[in-house]
């Protein structure tokens, strides 16, 4: 039995973040699940994966291959009948964007919770995108847990609101959300699922040509009206002390907000409002804070969104009091935030002292030697990137040659002593860069991808790249796994956890069924055929494909060596 | 009720993630509330791992500077890099066997002069306790003990509330079945450590 589902209503578990989710997904009868892992997401994909795979309740989870299709497979099941459940990280909200911004009008039927989870201060990411924006953008409800207990029951609530208004509903955690362990009582799991819905067919509603759009988007302003019915009155979002300095938090930022109130003894001096569904705004209950008190902080990490919409109450209703936050330099729109930075700038609002610890002088400290995370020993990438630079080396364009490179553990690739990692943006843009330094340069390319990121958004760019003739060599790193994120399957993975049967692409097929001709594949362990293979390849001034190919030491070991 | 904030720093593979988890279930089966932070994904390749766990009703996950009640440390140079979140109250319990990172090996910094910063801790905070742990796990049956033998030495020190019952149940049921029996060593082993 999955741990999550092996205790009773009313016991309680010690669960991160991520684990509450996936709990409240399935105490609210999701039966259908997909996501493409993604820090700080994935757990909650490998737990809804195991629970999937064991057996051990009607759940129906998937890998897809990336957050686009994992939004389609989740909304087509919604709009079906059937509770569905999408998760990712911020990024992965960019890819699954274009499915977001039209599936606001089309809506679902059945309830749908999409879960973006955040990474200020970029822990394990390439930005740090404020996604509270993408409620805003496209106009869906968005719910902001700050502990495991609230993910679960916010989880809860969102499928219900989600069914309620017939559109899918946000829950936006991030890092500090996601990976935080904390007591959650456990509630009851749902007698029966609904696992087969039927589909009405209603191509007025579903099929949003031009003349559906227009009439959908209003049917969306219109929910979202409704929507404010249910934001006024959630008990998420809570008001607590009367005093003249109102402090506005959602999220993790909330806790600092409680801890520094507590810390800093001024309970009598401010009125906390904690706002945990935080869109659409509620505006009745925001006008009547900001008529409360006489002085406003906004304590929000990365983006002034709560500020901005406080600045427009005060104009629009003629409430002339300083709404602090990011504009008055209280607060900076980058990084995560720390408990004394909160205090400190509370302290500072209200005039008083922060009780500060005293700490020993470490100004004889001496420059400490920083401990970059790297490729595990043994890794196979190292192999690879070593026999392409021998490879470089004999045919004397080492200094000619640059490596774009893409999202994944061999990202790692970047740091000494291999430094073969000269340009990334995104999840596949190894492919669509390789294919724009060919055209506007004479450099020698050869660029990186893992094989879970090929099928992410590899194909489509390669199949770009060979029909409009670019010259690059695309090294496919096949670890058969998506070890980064914790080990996920993909399309193409050999080794395979047990039970998991599901049919498999060889990446080597997919690359010859696009028309490509020079593909190879290596064992990076056999150093002297991989550097010939590598030779022969990069003495051409052709697109070409070489798979390197060797299990993930980690994963190997972790599923017992089996292939 | 007073709160404790925990701060555990290592090297990704050496086990702090459990070490934060196992004390957060004691916690919480000792009936307090608690919060554990983790870090997953790209630092635990080999990079810093840091955890907290925070006791006694704390809703923040994380501990800014000067602001530790205690420091767990799994590597010395981990050790000194975190001082900057000990405070002159703060009780240090750390390895002293160093794992040497890749930038020193490839001449881009120095490794510190851990003995020199031992005697620094012992005359500038509250409590230090340095220790050969992966000696002591070695000794238990497994060198990966390391984090529970640390464990020991907290719940030895007497500074929380969690006694060496607790401990050990949450061992017995959150171990894996065959590391149960080494782990409950190793933790004894640590926990004899500050009682000689």
């Amino acid at each position: 039995m999955h741990p999550l589902l092996s205790k009773n209503s009313g016991e309680k578990m010690l669960l991160l973040g991520n684990e509450a989710i996936v709990r409240g997904a399935i105490e609210a009868g999701a039966a259908v699940a997909a996501a493409y892992p993604g820090t700080p997401s994935s757990e909650i994909a490998n737990n809804l994966f195991f629970i999937s795979l064991q057996g051990d309740w009607p759940l129906y989870f998937e890998f897809s291959t990336n957050e686009k299709v994992a939004m389609e497979v989740a909304a087509s099941a919604a709009a079906a009948g059937v509770r569905s459940l999408t998760c990712m990280k911020h990024v992965g909200m960019n890819v699954a964007s274009d499915v977001l911004m039209t599936l606001a009008y089309v809506g679902v039927k059945a309830g749908m919770v999409i879960v973006t989870a955040d990474d200020p201060s970029m822990h394990s990411s390439q930005n740090e995108q404020d996604n509270r924006i993408y409620a805003k953008f496209a106009n869906l409800p968005m719910l902001e847990p700050t502990s495991p207990q609230e993910a679960k029951e916010m989880t809860i609530e969102a499928f219900e609101l989600s069914e309620a208004l017939e559109l899918p509903v946000i829950v936006r955690t991030t890092t500090r959300t996601s990976h935080v362990r904390g007591p959650v009582e456990l509630g009851p799991l749902p007698e029966t699922v609904k696992q087969k819905g039927a589909f009405q067919k209603d191509p007025r509603r579903w099929v949003p040509v031009p003349a559906v759009a227009r009439m959908r988007h209003k049917v969306l302003l219109d929910q979202m009206e409704k929507a404010k019915e249910f934001v006024e009155g959630s008990r998420f979002n809570t008001k607590t002390g009367q005093g003249k300095l109102g402090i506005v938090a959602s999220g993790v930022s909330a806790c600092y907000v409680e801890d520094a109130i507590s810390e800093l003894g001024v309970a009598d001096k401010v009125t906390f409002l904690k706002l945990g569904f935080p869109y659409p705004f509620p505006r009745k209950l925001l006008e009547g804070f900001l008529a409360d008190v006489d002085k406003v902080l906004v304590v929000e990490e990365l983006e002034p969104f709560l500020e901005d919409e406080l600045k427009i109450i005060c104009k629009e209703t003629g409430r002339d009091i300083p709404v602090l936050g990011k504009a008055s330099g209280h607060f900076s729109r980058m990084y995560e935030f720390d408990p004394l930075m909160v205090k400190k700038a509370i302290a500072e609002v209200l005039g008083v002292e922060v009780p500060m610890t005293e700490a020993p002088d470490l100004s004889s400290l001496p420059p400490l030697p920083m401990r970059p995370p790297s490729l595990c020993q043994g890794c196979p990438h190292r192999e690879t990137y070593n026999a392409v630079k021998e490879a470089l080396k004999e045919l004397g364009q080492e200094e000619n040659a640059i490596y774009p490179t893409d999202i994944g553990c061999y990202t790692l690739g970047l740091l000494p002593p291999i430094q073969m990692a000269d340009y990334l943006l995104c999840m596949g843009s190894s492919v669509g860069s390789s294919s724009g330094f060919s055209i506007a340069t004479d450099h020698k390319i050869v660029s990186f991808i893992g094989d879970s990121t090929f099928f992410h958004s590899g194909l489509s760019s390669l199949a770009s790249a060979y029909h409009n003739e670019h010259k690059f060599c695309l090294v496919v790193l096949d670890n058969s796994t998506t070890a980064m994120t914790g080990h996920q399957p993909n399309p193409g993975i050999e080794i395979r956890p047990a039970g998991y049967d599901r049919p498999r692409i060889p990446i080597e097929d997919a690359v010859r069924g696009l028309g490509i001709k020079n593909v190879y594949k290596v064992n990076p362990y056999k150093k002297k055929e991989a550097v010939d293979v590598f030779k022969e390849v990069l003495a051409k001034d052709e697109l070409s494909v070489v798979i390197a190919e060797a299990p993930c030491i980690l994963y190997y070991r972790k599923v017992g060596g089996k292939k | 009720m007073d709160t404790k904030k925990i701060l555990f720093t290592g090297v990704g593979g050496q086990g702090t993630l459990l070490a934060s988890r196992l004390l957060g279930e004691a916690v919480m089966a000792a009936g307090m509330d608690v919060r554990v932070s983790e870090v997953h994904g790209m630092a635990q390749r080999g990079g810093v791992v840091e955890s907290t766990v925070m006791i006694g009703g704390l809703k923040s996950p994380i501990i800014s500077k000067g602001e530790a009640d205690i420091l767990v440390s799994f590597e010395p140079l981990e050790t000194i890099r975190a001082l900057d979140r000990c405070s002159k109250k703060t009780t240090i319990i750390t390895n002293i066997t160093p794992i040497i990172p890749i930038t020193v090996k490839l001449g881009q910094g120095e490794y510190p002069d851990v003995d020199h910063w031992l005697d620094f801790m012992k005359s500038n905070y509250k409590r230090v306790c340095a220790l050969d742990a992966e000696e002591l796990a070695k000794e238990a049956g497994t060198a990966k003990a390391v984090n529970v033998v640390l464990l020991g030495v907290l719940v030895g020190l007497s500074e929380l509330p969690v006694d060496k019952e607790m401990m050990e149940e949450t061992i017995k049921t959150r171990v894996k079945p065959k590391f149960v029996d080494a782990n409950l060593k190793a933790f004894e082993l640590g926990l004899s450590q500050v009682e000689s």
